[in-house]
Order: structure tokens, then sequence, then C-alpha cells
């Protein structure tokens, strides 16, 4: 066969390989030590001299036609073989996936923190105290002395005369001043306990306080971080607040702060009782009388205090409306908070 | 507080309407709860007179009425029992319209035609409840306009008023507030003088002068006590809510409302020879007004005569002394009772009355006298009679003259953040009713008798600023000095550990920390729980001395609503009383049942069980946390499944499978595991500390072995660690087996040991010299061989 029609032989058995095992039993039957192309190298000495070198250089440029086209249909049936494999390998990714899927915080506990977070931010360091308290700290320190009117509010659960639930986080702060020295700044996330229980109340509850202690703190800059905090809290630059003159007995002057209904934006409804504003927290300068019993001196220090209730603010954020919810624990509820 | 605001009106009448009025209240710290209509919407309505009452002929309950209305004689049909003839009534016309848009129409009953109705006080909207129709006074003039002649067009305004502001419990109290807001001027009402034209008097002993120092007392004879009350005070008091009860019960009511000052009338016959006040002796009793008795303790104030109490001072008076439908001569009290004495006594003895809310948050001490004064002005109009002189008794505890209250400019500045102008200073504090002396860079301000709540510096500058307006002052930042906190490395936070349990898939619940003294009792034994002595049921009445019971009750509530994988943790505060103690302590605490993930596709789901457990537990602590769990009991765990945890030799919790027979007690459908663990100790972190990283390549050698089927893991961990080098770096235990090959009472171990040295590549000789010596420990500690 001449070398022409061997190389026309070669390119076709190429292109009829299929896989690449063929491809490479074609490779050494035409290239191998013993393959037909290699082969012809052996019969030019055979030809006279002067065809010799025409006649190598055809039979080498054949055999690198061939290995190209070797290459290229390894090249292409690695391509398919690749592409059949991963077509093979297809898996349907809309079914779920395994494992553990994840749980979530508890709402009440969820609300704590992104407050707690807000006012980290501010410098507020958080602070704890007993749940179960001693009068003093509880009434006696924050200026409620015995048969105060006050405490008749406070529906407290009793162990002995002295010995109670805490029916406030205010407490903490009295504690916090007995300990540290101003300047203060702390938050008191936590459980408080009345003696209610009725659609609206329940007889363990969250409260948060907070306490500012500072050489020069005013009642403006209370209503200024209050005002703030409420407006980060609903993420609404242009909720109202306004301050309304109140009582507690720890603080001077009192006031209660109502922001405007989140649920129907001050139009009035049912939840804000058609008013258009919500009462949410109370707040106000700390009493000279328990800076007395903390023994700080109110000529140098002034402070702030404020405390709110966290369910209610839960129950306003997430649109909650049964508090009892937050304490059956059922999965279906918690499962919302995720 | 209820009032009327056309009462109020007739005091302060600033040109604001009732809206504004509300509002300015509310914002004055005198927060409004509510108004209502003085009566329901209604028209042509009218007084009229009924001349006679004839049976229905058809039916027993109804009457047939001839009624006037001033024009003409209509015929009425009613069913009320107590229409009479001669009553005056208010009548609804042929096309009067009653509340609830309700039309009268001519109508025929039991065949019998009505041109009408006689209205009930119901039937109007002037009371929630009313038996029959409304009976008008017999002088009612016939014809006019019900509205017209009640003044019904009026408005009730509710005041929920904070215990600081007892001053504001009255009229007077309020138009005070008003005119100091709306600057206008604050007049009382003013009625005839009268004459005092007998000199009787009765003695009045003041046994406790602390407790009561001032007593305004008086007699008056020739009382008509049936006189009719009048109608503007039936609807005065009624908008206050108060039931009419006779003329002088309702003198002494309308005054308290209107002035401040709760009173008293006692029936003068049935008085034994003097007033005395006095604390009550051991195992006296009284029997009050509304029939209650109760027995009397030492501390209670009680004013007496000379046989027996008579009254619980300044709290309600006593069935047998007070003025009834046979009183002829009355002997009136007025008297100031300090805020202390009176405080609590009222809820002590389980009342509360007008006049116990008002002397626990403080009565004018000055107001005795005009009060006493103002009430025998309105008997004498009522009631008629004769007038004796006032017993007017005071002690030297009686509050004195106020005190000036130094206010410094400086302060106003400071405390509140405004620069107010002296101008407005002055005058806010004028308007109050203060006193004010003008210094340099203060003021001497002295408080009116009647605002007992000013006392100090604070006080003045609550007022200014509450009158200046809360939202009238700039909302400014607070400025301080930025400083940094500790913030210890040595300790993971709970977010950290909140965090892990949910991405486990956990969900937190918050439980009460009252529990059921029966779960209490069963899932802590050893724990006497603190009990509540006013618990609000048995449920609640223990504080819980683990969270087990809150949480396990939360499992239950979950797995009774068809959930078949429940994963729930809490953390909080538990309660162990010590011996003199205490002790409050922060635990966290998880609970899983049922399956492992779930129900999907890919793998067949199965049952929680302790290892699934253990390792959400794990997950809990640092990583270089060294906790041994310990097989011990716990009296509400598996005994076979249960482990105490221990750090550093400190037991900090436990672990393990609810115990079968809690299971059952407990009424839960399924197994349950459960932890608890201190979070303190769980909290405890190490600050990592670095090792270098060897160079040379690891070796791993798998051993497997037989040995006692009771032999822990952990023997066997620490057994091997102690009989190697230091080149043992990690044993990985991954295979137990018994059963088939394996002889009864043995296991099969089999672990890895990963070797590797930081100085150079180990040899086999390396190698096998100390599997060796694990192969002979393992022998020598627990007759273990290699398995072949």
């Amino acid at each position: 066969m001449d070398l022409q029609a061997l190389t026309a032989k070669a390119q076709s058995d190429i292109e009829a390989a299929d896989n690449l095992d063929a491809l490479d039993q074609i490779r050494v039957s035409y290239l191998g030590k013993k393959g037909e192309l290699t082969s012809l190298l052996k019969t030019l000495g055979t030809l006279p001299a002067e065809e010799r070198k025409s006649a190598g250089q055809d039979i080498n440029r054949a055999k690198q036609d061939v290995q190209q086209a070797i290459e290229a249909r390894k090249l292409s049936l690695q391509a398919a073989a690749l592409e059949a494999k991963l077509a093979s390998e297809r898996i349907d990714v809309t079914l779920p996936g395994r494992g553990q899927s994840a749980g979530g915080l508890h709402p009440v506990t969820r609300t704590m923190q992104r407050i707690e977070d807000l006012f980290s931010q501010l410098g507020f360091a958080v602070e704890q105290g007993p749940e179960i308290e001693d009068d003093y700290h509880n009434f006696e320190a924050l200026n409620i002395p015995a048969h105060h009117p006050a405490r008749a509010m406070h529906d407290t659960f009793y162990f002995d005369a002295q010995t109670l639930l805490r029916t406030h986080t205010s407490p903490v702060q009295v504690r916090h001043m007995e300990t540290d020295k101003p300047p203060l700044r702390i938050i008191a996330p936590g459980r408080v306990y009345r003696c209610d229980s009725d659609l609206t109340h329940t007889p363990m509850f969250h409260q948060i306080e907070g306490l500012l202690v500072d050489r020069n703190v005013s009642f403006s800059d209370l209503m200024g971080t209050l005002a703030d905090f409420l407006k980060h809290f609903f993420e609404n630059d242009d909720l109202q607040t306004r301050f309304r003159p109140s009582y507690f007995p720890f603080t001077e002057p009192s006031s209660e702060v109502d922001i405007q209904c989140v649920m129907c934006g001050g139009e009035g409804c049912r939840v804000c009782g058609h008013t258009g504003w919500l009462e949410i927290l109370g707040c106000g300068m700390v009493h000279p009388n328990v800076f007395k019993a903390v023994g700080i001196d109110n000529e140098e220090y002034t402070g702030y205090a404020f405390g709110m209730g966290v369910e209610r603010l839960a129950m306003l954020r997430y649109g909650v409306n049964d508090l009892r919810l937050f304490f059956e624990n059922d999965l279906k509820f918690l499962q919302q908070f995720a | 507080m209820k009032i009327s605001e056309q009462w109020l009106r007739t005091w302060v009448n600033p040109s604001i309407s009732t809206e504004e009025m509300v509002e300015q209240l509310t914002m004055a710290g005198l927060e409004v709860e509510g108004t209502e209509p003085a009566a329901g919407e209604f028209t042509d309505v009218v007084v009229a007179n009924v001349e006679s009452v004839e049976k229905h002929p058809d039916a027993d309950k109804l009457s047939v009425c001839q009624v006037t209305d001033g024009n003409e004689t209509l015929q009425i049909v009613c069913g009320a029992d107590n229409v009479r003839a001669g009553l005056s009534v208010a009548l609804a016309r042929v096309g009067a319209v009653l509340p609830g848009n309700f039309n009268i129409k001519p109508a025929k009953l039991r065949g019998v035609a009505s041109a009408g109705m006689l209205c009930s006080e119901k039937e109007l909207g002037l009371a929630e409840q009313s038996d029959g129709i409304m009976e008008l006074p017999a002088d009612a003039p016939v014809g006019t306009n019900l509205r017209d002649y009640l003044e019904l067009d009026d408005t009730i305004i509710e005041i929920d008023l904070t215990p600081n502001r007892g001053d504001c419990l009255s009229v007077a109290g309020i138009a005070r507030e008003l005119g100091s807001l709306n600057q206008c001027d604050v007049t009382e009402e003013v009625h005839d003088p009268y004459t005092q034209k007998i000199n009787d008097t009765f003695e009045v002993n003041i046994e406790a002068p602390e407790a009561c120092s001032h007593y305004a007392g008086r007699v008056l004879r020739d009382v008509d006590v049936n006189a009719p009350t009048p109608v503007w005070m039936i609807e005065r008091l009624r908008r206050s809510g108060i039931r009419s009860l006779g003329a002088v019960v309702d003198i002494t009511n309308y005054v308290m409302i209107e002035l401040g000052q709760p009173m008293h009338a006692f029936d003068l016959d049935q008085l034994d020879g003097r007033i005395r006040v006095r604390y009550a002796k051991e195992s006296e009793t009284i029997t009050l007004l509304d029939g209650k008795s109760i027995d009397l303790d030492q501390n209670t104030l009680v004013i007496a005569d000379n046989s027996r109490p008579l009254a619980l001072a300044g709290i309600m008076g006593g069935e047998n002394s007070g003025v009834n439908d046979q009183t002829r001569s009355i002997f009136l009290e007025s008297a100031y009772f300090a805020q202390e004495v009176i405080a609590g006594k009222a809820r002590g003895y389980g009342l509360h009355t007008d006049s116990s809310h008002r002397f626990e948050r403080g009565v004018d001490p000055q107001l005795q006298v005009h009060a006493i004064d103002r009430a025998t002005e309105l008997i004498l109009e009522i009631c008629g009679g004769e007038v004796g002189p006032v017993t007017d008794v005071t002690t030297k505890a009686h509050p004195q003259d106020r005190h000036p209250i130094d206010l410094r400019y400086e302060r106003i500045n400071r405390v509140l953040g405004i620069q107010l102008e002296q101008d407005e200073i002055i005058d806010i504090l004028e308007r109050l009713g203060m006193e004010v002396k003008s210094f340099k860079d203060h003021w001497m301000v002295k408080p009116p008798s009647f605002r007992f709540d000013i006392e100090i510096e604070a006080d003045l500058l609550e007022e200014l600023v509450r009158i200046h307006g809360y939202n009238n002052i700039p909302r400014t930042q607070p400025k301080y000095h930025a400083a940094m906190r500790e913030m210890s490395e040595h300790q993971q936070p709970l977010t950290r550990l909140r965090k892990s349990l949910v991405d486990r898939g956990y969900f937190e619940a918050i439980t009460y920390s009252f529990v059921d003294p029966k779960w209490q009792a069963i899932l802590d034994p050893d724990n006497a729980a603190v009990k509540l002595s006013n618990p609000l049921s048995s449920e609640m009445s223990v504080m819980r001395t683990t969270i087990w019971p809150g949480l396990l009750q939360a499992v239950r509530h979950n797995l009774n609503r068809q959930q078949n994988r429940v994963r729930l943790f809490e953390t909080g505060q538990v309660f162990l009383q010590g011996d003199t103690e205490m002790a409050q302590i922060d635990r966290i605490s998880g609970a899983i049942c049922g399956l492992i993930n779930d129900e999907q596709w890919a793998e067949s789901s199965r049952a929680v069980d302790f290892y699934d457990l253990k390792a959400d537990v794990e997950s809990l602590f640092g990583a270089e946390a060294e906790i041994e769990y310990r097989a011990e009991a716990h009296p509400a765990l598996h005994p076979g499944q249960s482990a105490a945890l221990y750090n550093n030799g400190k037991a900090i919790g436990w672990m393990g499978a609810l115990h079968p027979q809690a299971v059952t007690e407990l009424d839960l459908s399924n197994t349950v595991y459960i932890f608890e663990l201190d979070l303190e100790a769980v909290c405890q972190s190490h600050l990592p500390s670095f090792r270098p990283l060897s160079k040379f390549p690891e070796v791993r050698r798998d051993l497997a072995i037989l040995i006692d089927e009771n032999v822990s893991a952990q023997s066997i961990e620490d057994c091997i660690r102690d009989s190697t080098s230091k080149i043992l770096q990690e044993v990985r235990l991954f295979d137990i087996y018994t059963g088939k090959g394996v002889d009864k009472g043995l296991k099969s171990v089999a672990f890895g040991l990963i070797l590797q040295d930081f100085s150079r590549t180990l040899t086999d000789l390396d190698i096998d010299s100390e599997i060796e010596s694990v192969v002979n420990a393992l022998n020598q500690n627990f007759a273990a061989t290699l398995r072949e």
C-alpha cells in the first residue's frame, strides 16, 4: 500500500474509533514499534539513495498527521466520556438536605438580645440579679416604704415577710450601685413576677432595666436615648414618641413613654385603644432617696433609669396577639421565630 | 376617679374643648383613662306624672297608666312593679328615640294601646342596671325635657391618678390643676351661710395624737334625715360612680368628691359619752356598715365611744352608730389621719373604700374645718336642723406650715437639661399655689398644704418640667467618657451556648420558675423546694430546684400535639435552700425525645438515644474542657443510662434517660433524654495556647481487643494513655462489638492509635514497642487479649 492510501486508512480508522481503548489499538497498529507506518521507515533502506531523504520526510509527516488525528480524537472521546459520566450522575437538587435542621431562640430571648445589642453600642454592660429578692432591694431602697400605695400595684409573691419574688428588675440597679462606683451604665434583663394571671397578665414575665449614672446626665439625655432606642428597635426612623409625666417612687421626674402605634401608624386601632399611642416603657431621673440608700452623692452625680416589658415589645415587634403563648412553648409557635 | 366635666367647669372654665382638656390632663401626668357621656343618646323624653294606674285586663304583669306630660294625658302600658299614681316619671313619647336607636311608636300591648314608654335608668343609659322605672323627685317640673332637667349633656372623665397625687382626688384638686395649666381662675361654689343656733357639743378625746392629729366634730339637731337628696346632687354623685344612700350620707360623699375630705356622720343618740380616737384593744371586734364583722388588731386606729369601737378610722363606719331612718341628731366627723397609719390597713381587712384610698394617699391637713362647714351648709339646706359649734381638736403632731424648699437655678439645667427663664420658673411655681422668694441664684419655695408630695428640690424640678411640658424640651444624647469594659476570654458567652443548641435543632423554651410540687418531687426528690406563701395555684406553688419540671411539661405539651420530635432547652435560675441562705444558681437544661431528624427521604429515621444527647452536651463545652462522665445514679434518671458530669473533680450536672417510672408518672408518651448543667461551669473556657506542629508523618495502628464487657471506654482509653509515651497523639475508638464470635461476658473493642514524634520519623521498632506496651497494659489491667 502506498503512503497516501495508508494515511487515509489510518484517518478513517481514527474517526471510527468510539472509545479510548480502540483508539489506543489504532495508535499501536500504525505508530507502534511494529506499526504499519513505523514499518514503512524500515523499508527506506531499499530505496535509492536520492529518494531516501524525501521518502523519509513523507513518512514522518504522515506519522505526525496520524499522531495529531489520534490526539484530537482522544480529546473528543474524553469530553464525550465525561459528559456521559456527568449525565449519569445527575441528581434532584430540589430534594431536602440530610441531617439536623436548625432550631430557634425563644422570641423573648430574641427581643432581649436585640435590646442588649442596641444598648451595648452605647457602652451599657449587662447585669443580673437574684429573682428571690429581699424586701429592702425590691422596695425599701427604691423609695417604696412599707404600706406605700405603690406596693398595692405590685401584686407581690411572698415567701415570708422579708423575702419575695422580685416584682421588677429595678433591684438590680440598687445592687449594682451598692457594689460599683459611678460612672455606671448597665442594663439588666430578667424574669419578674406578679401575682396576677388573666388574658393580658402572666404571673411571670420579663423586664429590661437600664441605669446610667454619671456627672452630667439630664432628663433631656434620657429622652434622647430612649427616643433613639425605640427608633432603632422598631427600625423606623420616623417613629414618633411622646413623654408623659408619671410617677415611680424611685425616679423623679418620672415619665411614661408612648410610641406612635406600630399597628396602625397612629391612625387609631383596637391595639392602641383608638388613641394612636402605645405605652411602651417607664423612665425617670434616679430619685435622690435611691442615691442616698446606696451612698452615691446626688450633688456630684445624676442618673437616669428606665424599665420596659420585654413581652410587650416582642408582641408589638412580631405581631403576637396572645401573651400566654410565650409560656406554652408550643413548637408551632417557637418555630415562627427560628 | 370619675368626675363630671360640668361640675368641674363650675370650678374652673378654661376655653378649651373636652378633647383638649383630656389631652391636657393626660400630658400633665393625670392620665385620663377614658371619657363617657353622662347618659345615653336619646331625644324627646320628658318629665311626666302618673295620674292613675289600673291593672291590664289580659296581663298580670302589665299596668295601664294615665300619664300627663303637662299638655295632655296619655295612656301608657307599663310593666314595672314600682309604677304608681302620683309618681314623677321619665316618659318617652311617640317619636322619641332611645339609646341603641330605639324608636318609640304607638303600640298595642295585649290589646291595649300605649302612646309611649315609661323609662328606667338602664334604658336611658344612666346606669348599667336598674330595678323598675326611674323615679323622679315629686317636684320635678312636668313637661320639661329630661336632658335639660338632669343636665345630661355632660361628659364623665375618668382619671387614673398616680399614688403621689392624692391632692387631685377631688373636683377641687383637678380644678386647681386645670387652673394652673390654663392660667385661669378657680372658684369654689358658694352656698348660703348659716348661723349657729345651739351650743351642743360632744367631747372628743384623741388618745393617739400621732395617728390622728386633727379632729373636727359638730353636733346637728333636728335633722330630717329622710329629706330627699336633690336631683343635682344625685346626678353629680352618679357621675362619680356613687349611689345615693340618703341625704346625709350623700352629703358627706359629695363633700369628699368636691373637696377631697372623707367624712363620717354618726347618729348622736347611739354614742356613749364621748368620742375616743384610739388604737383597737386586744380581741375587739366591729361590725361595719356593709354588715361585715371583723376582728381588730392592735395596730388599727378606731373611732370609739366610752363603750365600743364605732368606726375603722379613715376606712369605714360601723353598722350600729351610723345615720339611719330614725336619726334626729347627728355628730359629723371631719378628721386628719396620718397616711402611714391608714396605709395598708384597709387592704389588710380586705377592704378598699373611697375614704381609705384618700387617706392612704394623703389628705390636705388644712381642710377639715372647711369641709365640715361645707357639709353643714348642705345639711341645713337639704335636711334642715340646728347647728352647734365645731369641736376642733389639734395635737402637736399636726403638720405645721410647710418649710420652704431650696431650689437652685444651676440644678434645673443640670438635672433637666433645659434652660428655663427665671420668669417662667416663678410663674410655674406660683400657678401651682407655691410661695416663691427669689434670691440671687436660687429660690425658697413653699408649697401649699395640699401638695404633701412636694418635699425636696427634685419634687420642684419635676413640677417645673411637668408644667413646661415634657415634649417641649430638647432630646439630647448623654456625653460621657468612653471606656472599654473587661472581656474575658476564659469565658464563653451564653449566646454561644444557645447558638450551639439552636444549630443542633433545639428550640428555646421559657417556663415558669414556680412549678407543681408533684413534678418537682418526682424529678428532684432530694432537694426540698421553697414554697410561695401566696401562690396563684397549687400547680405553681414551689420554686424549681431544677429546670426539668417546666421543660418536661413543655415536652408533654408538644407530644400531646402530635409532635414526633421534640428538642427543647432552657436557661435560668433554680432555687436551692441551703442551711442559711438560698442559693440561686443559673443552669442550662435540655430535653430530646422522638426522632433524631425530621422524617425525610434519604435515610430512615430512628429514635434518639443517650449518645445523641451526649454529643449535644459535648458541643457546649470548649474544645479543651476535660469533662468526666461518671456512671452514677440519679432518682429521676434510668439507673443504667445516667451520667454525672464532673469538671476537675467538681460535680457540674447530670444527663441521661428519664427514669421509666417518671415517664409513666408524668404521663409522657415517649422516652425523654435530659440534661442539666451549672451554667457557670459550662461557660468556663480555656485561653487557647499554641503547640508547635510536627514536621514528621503520623502513623496509625489499629488494634482490636477482647475485654470484659463491663470495662468502660474511658478506662480503656486511660489505660492506653498511661501505658504509652508522648508519641501517642490520639486514641480513636471506632468499633464495639458483642455477639457471635465473641464469648459471653466479653466485648470486642477496636481502636486506632495515632502516633507521631516531633523530632524524627517513627521507625517500625518504635511503633511495635509502643503497641506492645499498650497490649501488655490492657492485659495486665483488664485481662484483655488481642482479637485474632
